[in-house]
């Protein structure tokens, strides 16, 4: 699993954010576009892409999407 | 002294209950046993059918089948005794936007929510399973008509189970077999943690509901018992809300 691949699909996510705001340190959550609609969609990315289940919660708990690749990748 | 007045009572009556190893078909298949029924119980976990089994008074069966897999399906057919009742209650939960949906998550939620329960049904009949004047129930979900974020293969599954069950009503009129589905709002099972929701969210969202709260699994069992009982013979192609109230889900 690599970095700016994860950021890359994690950016891919939203359509009204432009990728270049998204990069590992962005605190994901205060993003306009964020919503719990978001989150389900990067749990549905993290099976589908990378084999791994996370929660609504663990999403939580992480503040930069950096945070969320280590969460996803350290599964 | 007069016997009490029970037009409830499920004694004498064969029952089948899929998906009985939890959540709302376990407790179904208890709730029946203790209306006195004979009750044959599958699911896929031998331990926790087992487990249900143990909490059953009577004398009941279990049989353990995958119903998405049909030599699993014909093996349980086999093993039957003919049924005055069959409650189609095995299915699975899926929260995945729009946006996310694959080939993959629509087989994962169609196949146990949809396939599996039409081609049981298609094999109980096919053996001649299905008594006369028996009752058929199939637990659908007012997600069917109830739209929510993440929610559109599971509502599409259920959905795709009530169009079906209205038709299979019509089709086993004429030997009074009747065929209702029930809709639940959110019950308290492991399913409504699909999606990434914790107990915390869902505790919250509960106090939305005009009761005040979610159902619990001995809700649905005691509405089951209602339509597999002789008091519900009038009733059949119909899909009864069952929701504390909740428009939405």
């Amino acid at each position: 699993m690599e970095l700016n691949e994860f950021i890359a699909n994690f950016a891919n996510q939203f359509d009204d954010t432009d990728a270049s705001e998204i990069t590992a340190s962005t605190a994901f959550h205060d993003l306009d576009e964020w919503s719990s609609l978001t989150g389900m969609g990067v749990i549905a990315m993290a099976k589908t892409v990378y084999g791994k289940t996370i929660t609504g919660a663990e999403i939580r708990s992480c503040d930069t999407v950096e945070n969320l690749f280590n969460l996803i990748s350290n599964k | 002294m007069a016997e009490v007045f029970n037009p409830f009572s499920l004694q004498g009556k064969t029952i089948l209950v899929t998906g009985a190893s939890a959540g709302i078909g376990k407790a179904i298949a208890i709730a029946c046993a203790r209306m006195g029924a004979r009750v044959v119980v599958t699911a896929r976990n031998e331990a926790r059918l087992e487990a249900t089994l143990a909490e059953m008074p009577g004398d009941n069966l279990a049989v353990k089948a995958d119903l998405t897999v049909a030599a699993d399906i014909d093996a349980l057919v086999a093993a039957l005794p003919t049924l005055d009742g069959v409650v189609q209650c095995a299915g699975v939960g899926s929260r995945v936007p729009c946006k996310m949906i694959s080939a993959a998550d629509i087989a994962e939620v169609m196949q146990p929510n949809f396939q599996a329960p039409v081609l049981l049904q298609t094999a109980l009949l096919q053996a001649r399973k299905i008594n006369k004047e028996a009752s058929i129930v199939f637990i659908a979900s007012r997600a069917a008509n109830a739209p929510s974020k993440g929610n559109a293969v599971y509502s599409a599954s259920k959905g795709a189970i009530l169009s079906y069950a209205k038709c299979l009503a019509l089709e086993l009129a004429p030997r009074l077999i009747r065929v209702n589905c029930i809709c639940p709002a959110m019950v308290w099972t492991n399913l409504i943690f699909e999606g990434g929701l914790t107990e915390e969210d869902l505790h919250t969202e509960e106090q939305k509901y005009p009761l005040k709260r979610y159902g619990k699994p001995e809700d649905v069992a005691n509405l089951c018992i209602y339509l597999l009982s002789d008091a519900s013979t009038w009733m059949t192609g119909s899909a009864i809300d069952l929701t504390g109230g909740a428009r939405e889900l």
